[in-house]
């Protein structure tokens, strides 16, 4: 099949970008997305052009290091899927693709295609955690957990902090991603104990970075993982209780 | 030469007791002394992760290098199928000597018993420890744990997250690591490559990283370093491993005096996607816990091109069934894969390239419902859908062998520490506990198991008696030289300024390796491979082009160094395997096998760990042997029939 890349170059954070276009003429229909740029690049480093840097690693959708935004959606047109697991067979022969990288405030470029997404980090850093120092757990069966609900929490544990949810948002907003690894914490008995603490330690740093959230919900259908938008009132509806509480018991020290 | 210590430094005592013995005996750093040492970890694996951040919370000051954008990110994030223990949950023959043995057996009688004793009883542990950090391991409706079998097993011994194992784990790891990183305990530096081990008075002393986005050198210098860089797999070029993956820290390590333990022994994988053309760029793992469900099978006669459900029951081949009745398709790896290898070799492959067998869930199906197959292995299914564009569900996968994972890796003794003192291995990076051929669920159970529990116990032995020293300053000459050998490597990388792409070159050697000490491997295609690796690497050098420069984000340039040391690395690969004059394991060689195909080990003359000491840039490298005694386990050909 043929197609046409319009891909995003940038030099480096500081100098301003362009589109570069690039014909792709007889590719196999069951080359993946990233085997598609592999190409281009080899292509590019015949001619002595530099190719394209983009973030990869697992090619199996898990690691969440892929991240393009392809014809204004990220990771492209099929649901749940990651670029990296896109193949071309699901793109209309003879298209002209658009690729670019994450845009959003909190995801400054470093190259071409390539973001940073440390402020994630940050967030994690800030209270996504359970505090269990290694050697001070109790036999794993000791605590029971009923199997719907360490399900659930698997549902939002399976969140690949790639981003797509924040470069989807028209506000660059990160409550997805937050309300994911929030959500995988506090729904399970061992995360209550710093559960309060927790919700508003996260989205305080979240708040820091990125944009705030007015319900688009354009972030569950970019999500790779298809996560569930139902985290964030969990998170919102938590936030809101956990600021009372804390208030409450603030007072009562006082 | 002759210098080198071997000592593996295996406790005294009876087997079972020696951990505690050994935890007892070693010195100990006072906890108000802690922050006075700084460790410096390489790696954010589930090794490096756990490692990294259990010394932070016993008050070490730890500096994490990654080369990953995020620790979490590290490719044991892919792992799938899940991680064993000796729990006995399920009340069926488990222990911790059930463990202990089959590991061993598993690893055909190649690792050092003291260790995989350990592993096996400090895998209790490690469940609970992530359990408590919150790691959403499959339950059963009454909330207990779960399990299932893995292969090589006849215990179910394998805790889950559903087909995220590793990412799970790795996410636990990350958020305790995250924690630390709040308390100040450890400083991260992602996007941060180590390019070289500095080495002061036959101690190491430190690194000298790359920061990847600004291309500026970085000296590092702590008490003692950790290297949790995980794997060599992509030596092959294709593999499973995920596309960073690389053995240059290692590479640099053994350059500069640590012994590489048994390069050759890797692990094909029997349940991969075969590959679909000259593009592929990887190859993906189908877990192996779908052997548990699935059955494998070709059909009967050769060049029999009927789509599988033409196929009548009867004229297809359950090869695992039949040659193995006791183990069936649950086989360990390495004599699963060579059975798939031996039926596609011998024309009887699926698929349009004929280059697969099936495996098959159509009975499972009936059996289960296809809601609990879906439950099981939803993800994964989905996951081969997205790759060949067919449907599991109703049409057999067609799987084949690939590289995995690497058993080989740095010698360590039983302290996890290096032949270099004061360098220590964990992870996949050593080649501690799984002998020539390492089980299913195994791996996330010996990095976690070194990081959260053995190097923690095990390094105040070495620091102990430092206490005082100040590190070595970094702008001591040996920081100097070390970073200066570093920048002039990448100057030259970038000077050769060739025809040749590095991927070019990291594909030629990919398929020397694969056609010549991939699955099967004889003298004679050793000895080839022995001719044609050199000569790769001397046109690697004067033709490979590396555009861009230094001073800035530059993956081709990243890729360069990493695919240098894979065309050094290679060499050694080869060169243990063309040594090892037997097959045990993942090391099959064609000289050495039974009457009926299996491989066939020779104990009076190869029950040694190889351990292999660089000798200079041209120079033959010197074997060092490490023998095993086997006091706990007979050595015993395996069996599976
Ligand atoms: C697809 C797949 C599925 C698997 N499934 C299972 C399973 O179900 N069960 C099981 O037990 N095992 C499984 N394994 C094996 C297991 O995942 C790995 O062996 C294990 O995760 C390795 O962990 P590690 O911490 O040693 O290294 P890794 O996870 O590979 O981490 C290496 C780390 O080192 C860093 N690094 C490397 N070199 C440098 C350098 N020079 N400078 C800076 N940083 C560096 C990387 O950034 C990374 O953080 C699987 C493997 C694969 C490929
Ligand atoms: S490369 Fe890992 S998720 Fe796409």
């Amino acid at each position: 099949m043929d197609l046409t890349l319009r891909v995003w170059r940038q030099a480096g954070p500081e100098v301003p970008g362009h589109f570069e276009t690039h014909e792709m003429r007889d590719v196999s229909p069951d080359m993946s997305f990233l085997e598609l740029f592999d190409t281009l690049n080899e292509r590019l480093i015949a001619e002595g052009r530099e190719p394209v840097a983009f973030d990869h690693d697992c090619r199996e959708g898990i690691c969440g290091s892929c991240s393009m935004m392809i014809n204004g959606r990220p990771h492209g047109p099929e649901r749940g899927t990651a670029t990296c697991q896109l193949h071309l067979r699901k793109l209309p022969d003879g298209a002209t693709i658009t690729v670019e990288p994450w845009r959003a405030a909190g995801f400054p470029i470093i190259r071409d295609l390539v973001v940073d997404r440390s402020a994630f980090d940050r967030i994690i850093e800030a209270g996504g955690y359970i505090t269990a120092p290694t050697g001070s757990a109790p036999d794993a069966n000791e605590i029971l957990i009923p199997k719907e609900v360490a399900d659930a929490a698997m549902d939002a544990a399976a969140c690949i902090g790639c981003g797509a949810c924040v470069a989807a948002c028209p506000n660059g907003a990160a409550q997805l991603f937050t309300a994911a690894k929030y959500a995988h914490l506090s729904l399970l008995p061992q995360g209550q104990p710093e559960r309060w603490t927790r919700v508003v330690r996260m989205v305080r740093e979240m708040e820091r970075w990125f944009g705030s959230c007015t319900n688009h919900g354009e972030c569950e259908a970019a999500c790779p993982k298809e996560i569930s938008i139902d985290f964030i009132a969990l998170l919102n509806r938590d936030y809101v209780k956990a600021q009372l509480r804390n208030r409450a018991l603030a007072g009562q020290r006082g | 030469m002759g210098t080198v210590d071997l000592d593996p430094k295996v406790p005294p005592g009876p087997l079972a007791e020696k951990w505690d013995h050994h935890r007892f005996s070693v010195k100990l750093v006072n906890p108000a002394n802690r922050r006075r040492f700084t460790v410096i970890v390489v790696g954010s694996g589930l090794a490096g992760a756990s490692a990294a951040a259990t010394l932070g919370e016993l008050g070490y000051r730890v500096e994490l290098v990654t080369f990953h954008d995020s620790p979490r990110r590290a490719h044991s994030i892919a792992a799938q199928g899940g991680i064993n223990a000796a729990k006995n949950y399920r009340n069926d023959g488990d222990s911790i000597q059930r463990l202990f043995y089959d590991t061993i057996k598993g690893g055909d009688y190649r690792s050092r018993e003291a260790n995989v004793y350990r592993l096996a009883q400090v895998s209790v542990e490690i469940i609970d420890q992530c359990v408590a950090q919150g790691v959403p391991f499959a339950r059963e409706y009454g909330g207990l744990l779960d399990n299932r079998s893995f292969g090589g097993a006849q215990v179910s011994r394998t805790f889950y997250a559903r087909g995220q194992t590793g990412q799970q784990l790795l996410l636990g790891a990350y958020q305790a690591l995250a924690r630390q990183i709040t308390a100040g305990t450890v400083r991260l530096w992602n996007r941060t490559e180590m390019l070289d081990l500095v080495v002061h008075d036959g101690r190491a002393v430190g690194i000298i990283a790359r920061d990847l986005v600004t291309g500026e050198l970085r000296r590092f210098s702590g008490h003692a370093v950790v290297l949790a860089t995980g794997g060599y797999g992509n030596v092959f070029f294709l593999s499973t491993n995920a596309k960073a993956s690389n053995a240059t820290a290692v590479w640099r390590a053994h350059r500069r005096g640590a012994l590489f333990a048994n390069p050759c022994f890797t692990q094909i994988h029997p349940t991969c996607i075969p590959a679909s053309d000259e593009f592929q760029s990887k190859l993906t793992l189908m877990s192996e816990s779908l052997r548990n469900d699935g059955r494998i099978w070709v059909p009967a006669r050769i060049g029999d091109d009927r789509p599988p459900h033409e196929i009548p029951d009867d004229e297809r081949d359950y090869f695992l069934e039949r040659r193995y009745p006791a183990f069936g398709n649950l086989v360990p790896r390495d004599v699963a894969s060579r059975a798939a290898k031996r039926e596609v070799d011998a024309g009887r492959g699926v698929g349009p390239l004929r280059n697969g067998v099936y495996l098959d869930f159509s009975e499972a199906i009936a059996r289960l419902g296809r809601s609990v197959i879906e439950e099981r292995y939803g993800n994964l299914f989905q996951m081969y859908e997205r790759i060949t564009g067919e449907d599991p569900y109703t049409v057999p996968m067609r799987i084949y062998p690939a590289v995995h994972y690497t058993m080989g890796g740095l010698w360590v003794d039983y302290n996890l520490m290096s032949t270099v003192p004061g360098l220590y291995v964990l992870g996949e990076a050593n080649f501690s506990d799984h002998g020539a051929n390492r089980l299913g669920a195994s791996a996330l159970m010996q990095g976690l198991a070194d990081g959260y529990f053995v190097l923690p116990a095990t390094i105040s032995d070495w620091l102990a008696p430092l206490l005082g020293e100040p590190t070595v300053p970094i702008d001591d000459p040996v920081f100097t030289a070390t970073e200066t050998a570093v920048s002039e490597r990448i100057h030259r990388l970038l000077s050769v300024q060739g025809r040749r792409s590095v991927d070019h070159f990291h594909r030629e050697l990919g398929r020397v390796l694969w056609d010549n000490c991939g699955m099967e491997r004889s003298a004679e295609s050793l000895d080839k491979a022995l001719g044609e690796i050199p000569a790769l690497r001397e046109e690697f050098w004067a033709d490979v082009r590396v555009l861009g420069g230094e001073e800035h984000f530059n993956q081709s340039l990243e890729k360069a160094g990493r695919v240098a040391d894979f065309l050094e690395f290679a060499e050694l690969l080869v060169r243990d395997a063309r040594h090892r004059e037997e097959s045990c394991g993942g090391h099959f060689r064609v000289e050495y096998q039974t009457p009926d195909g299996e491989a066939l080990r020779n104990d009076a003359e190869f029950a040694y760990v190889a351990a292999w000491e660089w000798a200079g840039e041209g120079a033959e490298p010197v074997l060092h042997r490490e023998p095993l005694v086997f006091e706990a386990v007979q050595p015993t050909q395996r069996s599976y029939k």
